[in-house]
């Protein structure tokens, strides 16, 4: 029996190497938010040219929010135009885009807006607060808010055009006063 | 009015905004040193494993004066972190919280240290009582011979 | 064609690699040194490719071939001549190529040393390194091929990571690789010695400089890192125990425990079964940082890649551990010695506990990296192990370590009598104490920062009686004094040396003590005019510039500093690369003896008006960098050829 404990010593190898194994299945970059199914926090910012904007104005509508910057390279690049093409097929369905753009600078992000026909409702956020309320750590960040303002999904990365159908259609549909 | 009753209103507001500047919250000057004690305890979220206090990012900047806003309105340390960790989980503090499974990291090291001096402490203990072992007592010398010995040594001097 | 040409060079030396190793190998077994003699040729011809190899692939970056996509993805136009030429080793690809050069030129230093002098276990030496290479060798060919062509050619290239460029770049990977590789020696030969049967001490000793050597570049390595940390990366310190340099040190840790060790075995012929575990666990832990920062299994500054790579070097890390281990378990009778210590109190159990804190060292350092991944797998929630917890859980670790280097050289061996002990550590324990009394008188009120001082104090006057003591005895036989030191230094060489290096470790701790206790730093924002103050400097933001560079755009910011007269002008700046999608913050610092200025700009207005700036005043820091330099002529001094036999 005695002459059989020295062969712990290779197998003491195996959980550690186990371990390491298990790391290929999960990113590190992945971090699921705390804030799933609780009530998005509410923020006002000013729009690209000014205008107030704020989170309870969408009461009652399914809100996507996502966030973006102009120096995000090539994701927010890749989405925008996945976002505005659904902003205009939904809106009439009681579902808003809303756009938070984070560290950037004016003109960059008028010229993102520019460039890329975007024409649902933008804001800046310029202190960062907002982007920390809701646990942002790089961009692009999409959360999907239901009519009841809680927030349902968040998509890390680009949004696709698949990602973001099938997620307003199953808010959309669930029956709830707004 | 009357001047009397001028002098009580007048002397019924100071009170009143005597008493309300001691209750309400004063903005706290807040100094650097303790957001830079909050910030080293939280990790930033753009960069990689280094904390709020220290990186040079434009996020740890902006989450750097979210925690001095939130300090100078009165909120404690631990105030601070807990809004963090509300947001971004507990990945969001640079050491894990002294709860539960993370004990496991935090106590091993010690036990590992214990294991390792009690073994050591046993191997020693061992060694050294081997080395302290019976000694079999030296052979006794026979007469005949010591009293040889003894002719020789004196005839060689 | 260039393309070709180096996939084919690889693919050969590859081949040649799996001829060698298996050559060597029955040639030991069935007894042909003519097969061996083959496998060493073979060596070569390995040697010779893989030096083809790096001299093309240095070629296409300095003639800007971007049809190579290796140079098209890390250099452009604008990168500086030296950058281009560094930038080889700069990505994933070069240094698999510069850690396998390495194993290459290791192999062959290992072939003229011990050919001759080591006859049983050289064949199987040269197999274990042969059959090492050609491991990364396949990963040359199958999952970093650096020779992979980029089609279409672009007109210009990527350009470097701009972190990179800097002359840490040129040194730091090739120290902390020369370190790395150069455990595989010993390595090789505690594999030999365990195939063999001839697990005696012969196999120790034909390695022992190769450790001290391996262990030195290791330590260059770490040093050069946290210098490169300290003065780029714009954070204003120097380690931040990411994973990766956590996937450094760890080997580092075990690799002092065995540099201490095997004096034991050389004394005593013990510890043979925990030298030769030690010398495979310090190169799987090489292993498995390379593992670490190729695989992104942990995030990291450093985490080159992840993908098929992180596969490769996982199945190869096990098949070493459990081939090792193995053979350890089976050869365990004969491994086992017959231990035996005269005394508790003597320097063979200085050293059994210098191992103990510094292999539990090597384990916080190693839990505390992969708990994250521990937490998810178990509970599904992720956590971070950084900095603070590093810290707090080290320090009662590091700092029992420090008090033990004192202790360990001069206690006597086998039996501290008494009269040892107060001969001497009289001095040392009284300037000690008096140090922690001093500093507290001084102002110092952190317990910590007194214990520390104080046992740095008490190691520096160990050190110091040891060598007057000796000196003096010289000078008792009639030698002048100068002579007298030099031939104490020249003759126990490896004694001193080893002093040498511990005050140069010394010199580590006071910095990082000094950085931790009493370092300042403030942010604000300040408009041109405008002043900040810290620790007695003032701060007077004059304005920012803009520069254009030849591969980037810069802002630079003005800050005259003074302390009563004008000091310097100090100029952070923010580089803007158009590759990058940050910009890149440059740090500028003034550095002095007991405190370095070091600034960071942060956010600044269009107009240049306006500024934020991180000011920090570290204190203590060059003292890390000394004792640097002073752990090198240590070390030097120690691998120094023995002039006698020490008897």
């Amino acid at each position: 029996m005695k002459r059989l404990w020295r062969w712990l010593i290779p197998l003491a190898a195996l959980p550690v190497l186990a371990l390491l194994a298990y790391g290929f299945r999960v990113s590190p970059r992945d971090i699921p938010s705390p804030l799933l199914g609780r009530p998005a926090p509410g923020w006002a910012l000013t729009t690209l040219e000014g205008a107030p904007l704020s989170l309870g104005a969408h009461r009652g509508k399914v809100v996507v929010l996502n966030f973006w910057a102009s120096w995000c390279y090539p994701a927010c690049y890749e989405e925008a135009p996945v976002l505005e093409r659904n902003w205009r097929g939904y809106r009439d369905r009681g579902v808003v885009v809303v756009g938070v753009d984070i560290q950037d600078k004016q003109e960059a992000a008028e010229k993102f807006v520019r460039d890329l026909g975007l024409t649902f409702p933008i804001a800046r956020d310029l202190k960062g607060t907002v982007s920390v309320d809701y646990g942002v750590y790089g961009v692009p960040e999409t959360f999907f808010l239901d009519r009841q303002g809680r927030i349902r999904v968040k998509h890390v990365g680009a949004v696709t055009d698949d990602v973001f159908r099938a997620t307003v259609d199953r808010l959309l549909a669930e029956a709830g006063s707004p | 009015m009357s001047r009397a009753r001028v002098r009580f209103a007048a002397s019924l507001l100071l009170l009143g905004a005597t008493v309300s500047a001691l209750t309400a919250q004063p903005a706290k000057p807040v100094s650097e040193e303790i957001v830079h004690e909050v910030a080293a305890q939280l990790r930033c979220v753009v960069c990689q494993n280094l904390s709020v206090a220290d990186s040079p990012s434009e996020m740890a900047s902006q989450m750097r004066a979210i925690i001095r806003e939130r300090l100078a309105a009165g909120e404690s340390p631990a105030d601070v972190q807990r809004y963090f960790v509300d947001r971004y989980g507990e990945w969001i503090l640079l050491a894990p919280p002294r709860r539960g499974f993370n004990l496991l990291v935090w106590l091993l090291p010690f036990v590992a240290v214990g294991v390792g001096l009690a073994i050591t402490a046993a191997l020693v203990w061992r060694w050294t009582r081997r080395r302290r072992g019976v000694r079999p007592p030296p052979p006794a010398v026979d007469p005949a011979m010591s009293e040889r010995i003894r002719r020789e040594v004196q005839s060689g001097r | 064609m260039t393309a070709d040409l180096g996939f084919g060079m690889t693919l050969v030396a590859l081949g040649l690699a799996l001829y060698g190793g298996v050559a060597s190998a029955v040639g030991a077994r069935t007894g042909r040194p003519a097969l061996v003699e083959s496998a060493q040729h073979a060596a070569l011809g390995v040697f010779a490719l893989i030096t083809a190899c790096f001299a093309l692939l240095a070629y296409a970056f300095l003639t800007f071939d971007f049809s190579v996509r290796y140079v098209a993805t890390n250099t452009n136009l604008g990168t500086p001549f030296y950058y281009r030429i560094t930038a080889v080793w700069g990505a994933l690809e070069g240094s698999i190529i510069l850690w396998s050069w390495m194993l290459g030129l290791y192999t062959l230093i290992l072939i003229v040393r011990h050919r001759d002098s080591a006859r049983e276990l050289y064949p199987w030496a040269l197999a274990t390194m042969l059959g090492i290479l050609a491991f990364f060798l396949v990963v040359m060919t199958v999952a970093a091929p650096p020779f992979q062509r980029q089609v279409p050619v672009p007109a210009d290239g990527r350009g470097l990571n701009p972190l990179l460029e800097d002359t840490g770049m040129i040194t730091h990977p090739v120290a902390l690789y020369l370190g790395f590789t150069g455990f595989t020696v010993p390595f090789a030969f505690a594999m030999a010695a365990l195939i063999t049967g001839r697990i005696g001490d012969a196999w120790l000793v034909l390695t022992r400089r190769w450790t001290i050597v391996a262990w030195y570049f290791l330590s260059l390595g770490l040093l050069i890192g946290g210098w490169w940390s300290y003065h780029v990366l714009g954070w204003g310190g120097y380690w931040a125990w990411d994973p990766v340099e956590n996937a450094a040190f760890m080997p580092w840790l075990t690799g002092t425990a065995l540099l201490h060790s095997v004096m034991i075995q050389e004394r005593r012929r013990m510890l043979r079964l925990w030298n030769i575990s030690l010398v495979i666990l310090t190169f799987g832990l090489t292993l498995f940082g390379t593992f670490l920062t190729r695989s992104g299994v942990i995030a990291s500054v450093h985490a080159f890649t992840q993908g098929s790579i992180g596969i490769l070097f996982l199945g190869f890390l096990a098949l070493v551990l459990l081939t090792a281990l193995g053979l350890v378990a089976w050869r365990w009778e004969a491994l086992r010695s017959q231990g035996e210590l005269d005394s508790v109190v003597s320097r063979e159990s200085a050293f059994l506990l210098n191992n103990v804190l510094l292999i539990a060292a090597a384990f916080t350092v190693f839990f505390g990296t992969v708990f994250p991944l521990l937490s998810e797998a178990v509970r599904g929630v992720k956590v971070s192990v950084g900095a603070p917890f590093f810290n707090q859980v080290n320090v009662p670790l590091f700092l029992s370590l420090v008090f033990l280097m004192g202790v360990g050289p001069l206690i006597a061996w086998r039996r501290a009598s008494l009269e040892n002990l107060t001969r001497n550590f009289l001095w040392p324990v009284a300037l000690g104490i008096a140090a922690a009394a001093a500093a507290f008188v001084l102002g110092v009120r952190s317990l910590l920062a007194a214990v520390t001082f104080a046992a740095t104090v008490f190691v520096a006057a160990t050190i110091a009686v040891d060598f007057v003591r000796a000196t003096r005895a010289r000078l008792r036989t009639g030698e002048a004094l100068l002579p007298a030191m030099g031939g104490l230094l020249r003759r126990h060489n490896r004694r001193y040396g080893g002093f040498v290096v511990h005050l140069g470790i010394l010199f580590i701790v006071l910095g990082v003590m000094g950085s931790h206790a009493w370092s300042v730093q403030t942010e604000t924002t300040l408009k041109r005019g405008e002043t900040a103050e810290l620790a007695g400097y003032r701060f007077r933001f004059d304005g920012l510039t803009a520069v254009e560079e030849s591969n980037h755009f810069k802002v630079v910011g003005a800050f005259t500093v003074s302390n009563g007269r004008v000091l310097d002008v100090l100029r952070p700046a923010k580089k803007f690369y158009p590759q990058e999608q940050a910009p890149i913050a440059y740090v500028d610092y003034r550095l002095g003896l007991t405190e370095d200025i070091y600034l960071v700009l942060g956010d600044f207005t269009r107009d240049g008006t306006q500024a934020t700036i991180k000011l920090q005043v570290n204190r203590l820091v060059s003292w890390i960098w000394i004792g640097g330099v002073v752990l090198t002529l240590g070390a030097l001094l120690a691998i120094l050829p023995e002039r006698h036999k020490i008897a």
